[in-house]
């Protein structure tokens, strides 16, 4: 059995934390080699070559692959896939992109968002907003899987597999890059970070979710937000928590002014340990909350960021 | 040019999910099924493509049990011109996978040749986020996933996607599969008498087998499980007292 193992890469960069955790989930079906796609990748995939466990790199850089686009980089997939049992990702929304369309490639189910691996063929996955969790064996030839990084640890570094440079596949020539609106930030990763203050609805505002970036920094936080707040402008969609959005597990989750819907748990609810500050006590995230204080969050945010 | 729009009937998304004592699954058993919320935005955007000029024809189509009827009504209620419901199921619990879906759909759109087809993002019963990426590989058009914003252009359409790092902005010919995610709009109600019109819009009923679609799972359900649930913790009566139990007792200050 041999895995290929797509690195998630933006403008050049690996990912290593996403990249990591889904080489940890990935050991048991076999020897990994790593595909790192790029308009630029070369330092990626040497940074990927140190991850333990991994055989091999492979690097294909061509400006083909610079935007992330999922036709060309399946079929440049599907083209290897010949020589692997598994195809794997994190499920991240590059990989939510790409992995359907390569197993639809190859007349193979797509396994989304796996949690644990059973056997070889066997996975549990979330469904129903987490509500339940499904075991499910896969009776096709070549298993296509994305993988959810909260659950895993990062494998460590410090291995040196490595690095070949392969060629790209044809361009479909289907779709281009316009532009990416990015906003840099200095804060932690969402999906990485060890402390993530999340603010909704009750924040009431975008100027007062300031508020929430402050205690946030103040902890070395990373900030999220509910579907409603970002829907509301008060936080940019790429802070959305929950079964739609980002699904985090830091040590320390702070939800502040958040109800509690179960689409928001869904992305939250494996947190080490849950603080919950709202000031109506039947919300129900003060049923997964360590910690719940029962406050108006205009008091209680400032009140904190001065206690740290 | 025609819209083709694919609804699921899924369980209501404010209903609590429960997993059957057995394991074999969750008790679908006289709960509340809708529309799934991102196929609701999908058939907005269809129906505001066709008020705009840029569309003649909505289609809805619908793959599972008979009941279905009722979802591709909500979409005929709301706009859609006309409906397809493929009967593949005769048991809510029978779930199709997203590539058999994705097959049936390719026969549709064979059938139909509709400029672009408007998917949701996922479904949320099985969330796979799996069917619209695998339509458009069976057909061998571009994808425009997670969309924020549309705007169709001729033989293009400019796509804004929801990421993990942000808003992408693609280009991608036409015609093409677009799944939509939730700040592409906000779908409107079906009015009373649009709901009574609906009921004479025309809603064609086919199976697999006319289509010559295997719609075998691929995956076998070996077990479905309730997640370790979480039990509430304390009530804090201050914010002193929650940083002294943060560092003190959690110690994750
Ligand atoms: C298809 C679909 C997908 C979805 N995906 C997601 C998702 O990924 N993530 C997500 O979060 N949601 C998602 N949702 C939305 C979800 O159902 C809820 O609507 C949303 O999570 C509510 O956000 P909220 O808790 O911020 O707002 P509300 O439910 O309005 O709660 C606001 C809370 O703030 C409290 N509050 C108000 N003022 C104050 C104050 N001054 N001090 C203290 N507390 C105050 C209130 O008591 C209330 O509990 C999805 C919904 C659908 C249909
Ligand atoms: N049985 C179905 N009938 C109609 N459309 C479907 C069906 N299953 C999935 N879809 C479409 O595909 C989208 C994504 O579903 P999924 O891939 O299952 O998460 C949904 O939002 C629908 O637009």
């Amino acid at each position: 059995m041999a895995v290929l193992l797509l690195a998630e890469i933006t403008d050049g960069q690996l990912a290593m934390d996403a990249t990591a955790k889904t080489v940890t989930a990935a050991k048991p079906l076999g020897d990994i080699t790593v595909l790192c796609v790029g308009a630029t990748c070369a330092a990626a995939a040497k940074e990927a070559a140190t991850i333990e466990g991994v055989s091999k790199v492979l690097c294909a850089e061509h400006d083909l692959y610079g935007h992330r686009l999922a036709e060309p980089a399946a079929d440049l997939v599907v083209s290897l896939a010949g020589d692997y049992s598994h195809i794997v990702a994190p499920a991240t929304t590059d990989a939510k992109n790409l992995m359907p369309r390569i197993a639809a490639l190859l007349d193979v189910m797509v396994i989304s968002d796996i949690t644990a691996v059973i056997d070889a063929d066997t996975f549990e996955r979330p469904i129903y907003a987490g509500n339940a969790l499904q075991t499910v064996k896969s009776a096709d030839t070549t298993k296509v899987i994305s993988v959810r990084g909260s659950v895993f640890d990062a494998a460590a570094t410090g291995g040196s597999a490595s690095v070949e440079n392969i060629g790209a596949a044809s361009d479909p020539g289907l779709s281009s890059w316009v532009e990416d609106k990015v906003a840099e930030s200095d804060r932690p990763e969402l999906t990485s970070a060890g402390i993530v203050v999340s603010g909704g609805r009750g924040v009431g505002s975008e100027d007062d979710f300031a508020m929430i970036e402050k205690l946030a920094d103040k902890l070395g936080a990373a900030v999220g937000a509910s579907r409603a707040a970002v829907d509301s402008g008060y936080a940019p969609n790429d802070w959305q928590v929950g079964q739609t959005g980002k699904v985090v597990a830091p040590d320390l989750y702070i939800a502040i002014g958040i109800s509690g819907a179960i689409q928001h748990l869904a992305g939250m609810k494996d947190s080490k340990i849950i603080v919950a500050i709202n000031k109506d006590e039947e919300a129900p995230i003060f049923q997964v909350a360590d910690y719940g204080l029962v406050a108006d969050l205009f008091d209680a945010v400032p009140k904190l960021i001065d206690a740290l | 040019m025609k819209v083709l729009v694919p609804v699921k009937r899924v369980i209501d998304y404010n209903v609590k999910v429960r997993v059957k004592a057995d394991g074999s699954g969750v008790d679908l058993a006289n709960v509340k099924m809708s529309m799934n919320p991102f196929d609701e935005i999908a058939v907005e955007q269809a129906i505001r493509l066709k008020e705009a000029g840029k569309a003649e024809e909505v289609v809805a189509v619908s793959i599972g049990v008979k009941q279905s009827q009722e979802t591709l009504r909500t979409a005929l209620a709301m706009g859609a011109d006309r409906a397809i419901l493929i009967v593949a199921a005769d048991d809510v619990h029978n779930d199709i996978e997203p590539l058999a879906v994705a097959k049936l759909l390719k026969a549709v759109v064979d059938e139909e040749q509709p400029g672009i087809v408007l998917c949701g993002k996922q479904a949320i019963d099985n969330d796979m986020n799996a069917t619209g990426q695998m339509l458009s590989a069976l057909l061998g058009w571009s994808q425009a996933t997670f969309a924020s914003e549309l705007d169709i252009d001729g033989d293009k359409a400019v796509v804004t996607r929801e990421v993990d790092g942000g808003l992408q902005t693609i280009k991608v010919n036409m015609p093409t599969v677009v799944t939509v995610d939730l700040r592409l709009n906000e779908p409107r109600y079906a009015s009373l008498p649009n709901i009574m019109k609906a009921k004479k819009k025309p809603l064609d009923e086919k199976t697999p087998a006319d289509y010559g679609v295997d719609v075998g799972n691929r995956l076998e359900i070996v077990k479905t499980a309730e997640p370790e649930t979480r039990k509430a913790g304390i009530k804090v009566g201050s914010v002193e007292e929650l940083v002294t139990k943060l560092k003190d007792e959690a110690g994750v200050l």
